[in-house]
Formats: C-alpha cells, sequence, structure tokens
C-alpha cells in the first residue's frame, strides 16, 4: 500500500464526470463474497429458463459460436470505486435472448457458487448488457469471474453477476444475494442508488 | 480448488459485538445447510465485498451475512440453524 490513497492514482478523462460518491481507480479490486469456483470451460454451461420454464442451454462451444462484440465501457462498484473505459468482449444479452420466447419483465442471474441478482429485462437488452469472456485482452481470470460473467456496465457492478451460469425469467420481480440484504433493488449509480430505499 | 480469500469468524466480532450483548464469535453454530457444528470463530468470513458474509467451513454455505448502510444493518441469521451460547 502507498502512501497514496488510490483515489488519487488516476486522472478524469477531460469532460468525464464520475457517478456521485465514486473515485476512480486504476486497480481491478477483487471483492468476493464467497470462494471463487473454478469452472473450466468445457464444464461450463449457460442457461436461460423462461416464465414457463422452458429452458435454453449453451454450452461453450456455443457461446463461442456467436458473434461477439469489443466492449469499453466504465464501471462502477457500490464500494465506491470507479474505473474507465475498461475492454471486455463477450456476446450481447440481445443475441442471447434473441430466440427464447418470453414476455417476462425481470431476470434473475445465477452463479456458479450460488450468488444470484435481479435485473430487469429492459436492463438486459438493446445493447446494454452481455455475457464477457475476456477481460482486456485476456480470458475472464476466475478472480474476476472467469470463464464468463454477466456484464451490466450501467448498473452497480454487483449486478454484473461473476460465475453466471444461467438466467431465470420471470414476471415478478424476487431479489438476489444483496438486494435481500439491504442493497437497492435496481442500483443505477447516476442516482446512486446504493441501499434500498435510496 | 480455493484460495484462502477470506478470514476466521473473529473477523467477525467487531460488527457482532454492535448487534449482541455476548461474544457470539464464541458461540457454538449449526449449518442450517449441511449441520456441521462448530465455533462460530471458526468460520470463514469474507470481508472484500458489499457485505461480511460468514460461510459454514464444512460446506462453504451462507451462514450470515451483515449489511451496515447509513441508517441500518441489515443481519440475515438464515443460514444458522442456531447458535449456542453458555449461560453466564
Amino acid at each position: 500500500m502507498g502512501i497514496v490513497s488510490p483515489g488519487f492514482t488516476g486522472r478524469r478523462r477531460s469532460g468525464t464526470e464520475l457517478p456521485p460518491g465514486q473515485y476512480l481507480t486504476r486497480e481491478f479490486p477483487v471483492l468476493s463474497a464467497g470462494p471463487t469456483p473454478h469452472v473450466l470451460p468445457e464444464h461450463w454451461e449457460f442457461t436461460v429458463t423462461s416464465e414457463t420454464g422452458e429452458k435454453y442451454k449453451w454450452d461453450w462451444a456455443a457461446l463461442m459460436a456467436l458473434p461477439a462484440e469489443e466492449i469499453t465501457k466504465d464501471i462502477h462498484c457500490v464500494t465506491r470505486w470507479s474505473k474507465l473505459e475498461t475492454t471486455w468482449k463477450g456476446v450481447s444479452l440481445d443475441t442471447l435472448l434473441a430466440d427464447v420466447e418470453t414476455g417476462a419483465d425481470y431476470a434473475m442471474a445465477h452463479s456458479y457458487g450460488g450468488y444470484t441478482t435481479n435485473v430487469p429485462m429492459d436492463d438486459l437488452l438493446d445493447g446494454q448488457s452481455w455475457i464477457a469472456y475476456e477481460y482486456d485482452g485476456e480470458p475472464l481470470d476466475p478472480e474476476h469471474g472467469g470463464p464468463a460473467r454477466l456484464l451490466v456496465p450501467h448498473l452497480y457492478f454487483w449486478k454484473s453477476a461473476k460465475w453466471v451460469r444461467g438466467l431465470v425469467l420471470s414476471d415478478t420481480e424476487d431479489l438476489g444475494f444483496w438486494e435481500t440484504a439491504g442493497y437497492h433493488e435496481y442500483g443505477d449509480p447516476w442516482k446512486e442508488q446504493r441501499y434500498a430505499g435510496d | 480448488m480455493s484460495e484462502t480469500n477470506y478470514l476466521d469468524g473473529n473477523a467477525a466480532a467487531g460488527s457482532l459485538s454492535e448487534l449482541f450483548a455476548v461474544d457470539l464469535t464464541a458461540a457454538i453454530a449449526q449449518c442450517n445447510g449441511c449441520g456441521h457444528t462448530a465455533v462460530f470463530a471458526e468460520a470463514h468470513v469474507f470481508v472484500d465485498a458489499p457485505g461480511m458474509v460468514a460461510r459454514c467451513p464444512g460446506c462453504d454455505s451462507v451462514l450470515l451475512r451483515i449489511v451496515t448502510t447509513p441508517n441500518d444493518t441489515y443481519l440475515d441469521l438464515r443460514g444458522l440453524t442456531y447458535l449456542r451460547v453458555p449461560n453466564s
């Protein structure tokens, strides 16, 4: 740990504002509520379960066969760090959900290791969310959610579930791991929706 | 395979002492997931997270969660069958 706090190691891009209450970091802090699952790509599977119970599955080869996008986005953690212009590669949820028959309004992301987080369908579609499997040009490290994580960069980063293994779609909004313990059900960093009731 | 990115149950002592009059790290805790029964100090506590999460050393199930917000503290004990505290 240096004598300069992490908040002063970065320089803001000109014209860039951070969401309220955030500071800039050049590091990529690792936050985790449990042990890191080590899921090999050949054992990885992603399942979307519609509100009628119909299941749609992709294995790693199927994910790799889908058109991938290069993504550059700022990310904002509820623990107050923000990191600018992070670069990812992944498959858009628009692509994955294109053939899923659903009218659901809500999704619960489920991860290997048991983590969950709820995201409205409107926030998963229209070029806003991805299943990301590369970070900064390299395969995604397990500590950052590899082999693949959900990436929903316009919401606080706890919504970008590491080690994602599926989405369960629903007409009703259930709450995920942190949302049931006092964190905001939506988590818009620009509205500083950190905690329930914000 | 899992690396040690956790602390032992004593890491929860400060947060728990704000909520309880007794030292719960010395209490016997039973996991609601696998039944593992041990002193709470043996729990695996994850602190590099939006809240504090204590997990069973036997099965990694969540035993206890504490989230402190500016106005309130949330305490989730669903993962515990019981905490056994000696009568003083």
